[in-house]
């Protein structure tokens, strides 16, 4: 029995993915789990692994080829079986989603934060992948009447007739409700956040087709092609300053007291060596914890206060940047930060995070202080509704009580999403962070 | 000098609720309270007024009896009665909440509650003793709320003519005529009782409909069955002063007419207050709404760390049972549990005069306000079974549903036992039930609640008894 490999949705948000790398040549054996290929998604470089055992009989997709999510890449068979059918049907199958091209094994990392399953039901012995995995039938859920379907226990009857109104897969969707049900708010996240839906992606396909590029006289340019990363930041950004009504904060914090308490951390030992942003972070996610009007998403109908504290950072690599996140930031040690910042930068640089490490912040943090920008305002990524840009630490000429002073300022900008934020809520977190961070003593409380 | 893990500042339905709760997660608990457990609910709102409306309701029916065949001779009734009879349900219920402190292991603290500090409580009791008790987790102001009168129009609480609800639940006669000011749940409650024990009854409400919050189709039927009563209505009424004569008081309406009208008695049935003077909100540095209730956040916390408050003294609706479960939200945020939060939409309304009205979700008229496309099926009682039984035939079942996913929207229920009926849909809503599963659940037959599902129906268009 054939397998059709396909591109398959390797992160929530992507719509279609580049293949950089043939790990199987054509006439190699292939057991189930084998790594075929390396794809490049819009976020990360990701494994496609094999949903059946045979002979890798032909690939469709030469290396550095974009294909669409869904798209035949390539067929295991037996030695001698006959693949014509499948290969003549090539173009028309790969729309077709035979293949199971449910998540694979990143989506299954994505575990944890899923609904844990119903303690009565064993979890199946099969790899771990398949145990977190509802096949794919788009939308065939009868969603009138309740009776029957693996939904039921786990989905309102309201949450089924949205989502099938709106092409949604709810096996793909994490419920908030009782016992992880997922109800309405849940599909109106997932519609706000385009975390699936064939409409999206037909578009994504058609846009790709039409902007093919007029010839022009070689020489005198050099056409750098687009990577995924940067369509995403493209598309992302666009969506941000257009229909985001923004507004920005701006303050100066005096630095004086988190300078000499970090002064004293460093002077404990090694392991306490942290560097003013992590005491940023610290501050901003605490709070953050203490404003969730601040630490929430916009979804369109609603808005979301988050009451954990997943504090996104921006990291600069080679061609863009990445946020990953620093889940509960709110109730980690500074060191605890320190240490995790460093190390999701430094998997971010080698485009090794895993899509849950960098989707789901409920803020983000930027830095541009290093390179010396005194402040900037940073551009809110939806659906969070605000983001913090932070500037250069330095030491500045400052009034105390009449006199003149040196004092260790910062300035920091919020950027606020004013349909969420108003200016008084935005100043009121300013107040906030300006508590904090000239006492930096009440971290501990 | 006690110490407990959380002390509550008011032992109402929110308060001796959260106490409990806390209790049960292994919290030590004190609650203030200077009068009696159960607060207002108990001892001057709920349970009492429930008590006198169903004397008014055995009234009613007694004198129906004689169609039903049961003759009872001639029928009188004496309001003093009536009144000692809720009294003593209301101690009832409030040696209830007393009973429930002990099986807990709650400390009842007797007397007046204040912060003096963000984690101190100092409470005097009736001889003037001062103790002061430490809170170790939180502090959980539930002081409530009380009747405030209308002194702009001259409507002072008097406690002879122009009297509040607390007043008239212990009135020793039902006085010869009565002018009720709003015609909210707790007018049209009393209106109802008073109607019953002879008094001849006025209603004034500055409103276009009776019960401004409920839907209107349900607020027209309600004031037809009233004025049907002999009850007087009069809506859009404008009150510009109050003259007080001997046992007597004379109100001046501007609109809808000008005119002067005079009553043995007035109460006044709008307006309450949340109770935050004197208990140290200032000291503590806990922000206010604007209109004057302590601001929270969707755990009951104030802008003070510590420091949560919860029912009518944070407004929004001033209902028990709003109360009682943000009491139960403030304890599982102190116990560091991570509950549900409160579903402000999805909150019953209930008023418990004859015929009863019960609604839940949004009024037809909000549903417009929000263009949202909507299908109403509508059944009335006068075709169902169980109420041709009863003689109860009057009012309907509203359901206001979307037109396209079916989600219910708001439904709206005036009519007998309307209060009982109203949870399936409470249900229903909760859950995210559309009209359809409403539809599918089987009604027993003969009873009310198969006009909810004819309603049900009747949205689709398949409406089978009418």
């Amino acid at each position: 029995m054939a397998t059709k490999v396909t591109m398959e949705a390797l992160s929530p948000t992507m719509e279609e993915g580049r293949l950089v790398k043939w790990l199987k040549n054509e006439g190699d054996a292939v057991a189930k789990g084998d790594v075929l290929a390396e794809v490049e998604t819009d976020k990360a470089v990701m494994e496609l692994v094999a949903r059946g055992a045979g002979v890798m009989r032909a690939r469709l997709a030469a290396e550095g080829d974009t294909r669409p999510v869904g798209e035949l890449l390539a067929v295991i068979a037996e030695k001698d079986e006959n693949i014509d059918a499948i290969l003549k049907k090539a173009p028309a199958a790969a729309a077709a989603p035979s293949a199971p091209s449910a998540p694979s094994a990143p989506s299954a990392r994505s575990a944890p934060t899923a609904p844990p399953p119903s303690p009565a039901v064993p979890a199946p012995s099969a790899p771990s992948a398949s145990s977190t995995v509802v096949p794919t039938p788009p939308a065939s859920t009868p969603p009138s009447h309740p009776n029957g379907g693996d939904h039921r226990a786990r989905s309102s009857p309201l949450a089924r007739r949205l989502a099938s109104a709106r092409g949604l897969d709810l096996g793909r969707l994490q419920g908030t409700g009782p016992g992880g049900r997922i109800i309405r708010r849940d599909i109106e996240a997932a519609a706000s956040t385009e975390l699936s839906g064939e409409p999206t992606r037909a578009a994504a396909r058609a846009a790709a087709r039409a902007d093919a590029s007029a010839p022009r006289a070689a020489g005198d340019f050099e056409d750098v092609p687009l990577t995924q990363i940067r369509k995403t930041i493209a598309r992302r950004l666009a969506e941000s300053n257009g229909p985001i009504p923004t507004f920005f904060l701006t303050a100066d914090f005096d630095l004086t007291s988190v300078r000499e308490m970090r002064t004293r951390m460093i002077a404990l030992g090694d392991e306490f060596k942290v560097s003013y942003n992590d005491i940023l972070l610290k501050v901003i996610a605490t709070a953050l914890a203490q404003h969730p009007e601040v630490n929430a998403h916009w979804l369109g109908e609603s808005i979301r206060h988050h009451h954990r504290v997943d504090l996104g950072m921006a990291v600069a690599v080679e061609d863009g940047l990445i946020t990953p996140i620093i889940a509960d930031a709110d109730r980690k040690g500074i060191s605890e930060i320190a240490r995790e910042s460093r190390e999701l930068a430094k998997r971010a640089r080698e485009r090794k995070l895993a899509p849950e490490e960098y989707t789901g912040a409920t803020c983000t943090v930027s830095n541009l202080g290093m390179f010396g920008i005194d402040e900037f305002t940073a551009i809110i990524n939806p659906p969070e509704v605000a983001i913090f840009a932070i500037g250069a630490v330095g030491d500045v000429p400052v009034v105390v009580d009449g006199e003149l002073a040196v004092r260790t300022r910062v300035r920091i900008t919020m950027s606020c999403d004013h349909r969420a934020v108003d200016g008084a809520t935005g100043a009121r977190f300013m107040q906030t962070l300006r508590r904090l961070i000239e006492n930096p003593l009440m971290l501990v409380f | 000098m006690a110490s407990f893990d959380v002390i509550f500042l008011g032992g109402g339905p929110a308060g001796y609720v959260g106490a409990i709760r806390c209790a049960q997660l292994g919290l030590s608990v004190g609650v203030v309270e200077r009068e009696g457990l159960g607060g207002t609910c108990v001892l001057w709102g709920c349970i009492p007024a429930k008590a006198l409306l169903e004397s008014a309701a055995v009234a009613h029916r007694a004198r129906e009896a004689k169609t039903f065949g049961v003759n009872v001779g001639e029928i009188s009734t004496d309001y003093a009665v009536a009144m000692k009879r809720s009294r003593a349900v209301s101690t009832q219920n409030s040696k209830g909440v007393e009973f429930l402190f002990k099986k807990n292991k709650i400390t009842w603290l007797l007397g007046t509650g204040t912060l003096t500090g963000k984690k101190t409580v100092s409470v005097k009791d009736a001889k003037g003793t001062v103790t002061t008790h430490d809170a170790k987790k939180a502090i959980v102001i539930s002081t409530g709320s009380r009747v405030k009168g209308i002194p702009a129009i001259g409507l002072t609480l008097d406690k002879q003519n122009i009297l509040s609800s607390d007043d008239v639940l212990v009135l020793e006669k039902a006085p010869a005529t009565m002018a009720i000011v709003g015609c909210g749940a707790v007018g049209v409650e009393f209106g109802d009782v008073f109607n019953e024990f002879g008094t001849k009854v006025t209603m004034l409400e500055v409103a276009p409909t009776m019960l401004p919050v409920e839907d209107a189709d349900v607020a027209n039927e309600l004031a037809r069955s009233f004025k049907k009563r002999g009850i007087e209505v009069i809506l859009n009424a404008k009150i510009d002063g109050t003259k007080i004569g001997k046992g007597s008081v004379t109100l001046s309406l501007s609109a809808p007419e000008k005119k002067e009208m005079t009553f043995e008695k007035v109460l006044v049935a709008a307006g309450r207050a949340p109770n935050i003077d004197g208990i140290g909100l200032e000291a503590v540095g806990v922000k206010l709404t604007d209109k004057g209730f302590i601001q929270i956040d969707d755990r009951m916390r104030t802008n003070v760390e510590g420091i949560y408050a919860i029912g009518d003294v944070t407004g929004r609706q001033m209902l028990a049972h709003k109360g009682e479960r943000e009491g139960m939200v403030a304890a599982e945020a102190i116990a560091g549990k991570s509950g549900h939060h409160v579903n402000y939409g999805n909150i019953p309304s209930c008023t418990y005069c004859h015929p009863e009205v019960a609604s839940i979700g949004m009024t037809e008229q909000q549903v417009k306000d929000k263009k949202i496309e909507y299908k109403v099926g509508k059944f009335n009682f006068s075709a169902n079974g169980r109420a041709r039984t009863s003689g109860e035939t009057e009012g309907f079942v509203k359901i206001i549903r979307d037109a396209k996913y079916g989600e219910i929207l708001g439904a709206h229920i005036i009519g007998a036992h309307a209060t009982e009926m109203i949870h399936e849909l409470a249900v229903a809503r909760e859950n995210e039930f559309t009209i359809e599963e409403v539809d599918l659940a089987i009604h027993a037959h003969p009873t009310l609640s198969e006009a909810i599902a004819e309603a049900a129906l009747d949205s689709v268009g398949r409406m089978i008894h009418a």
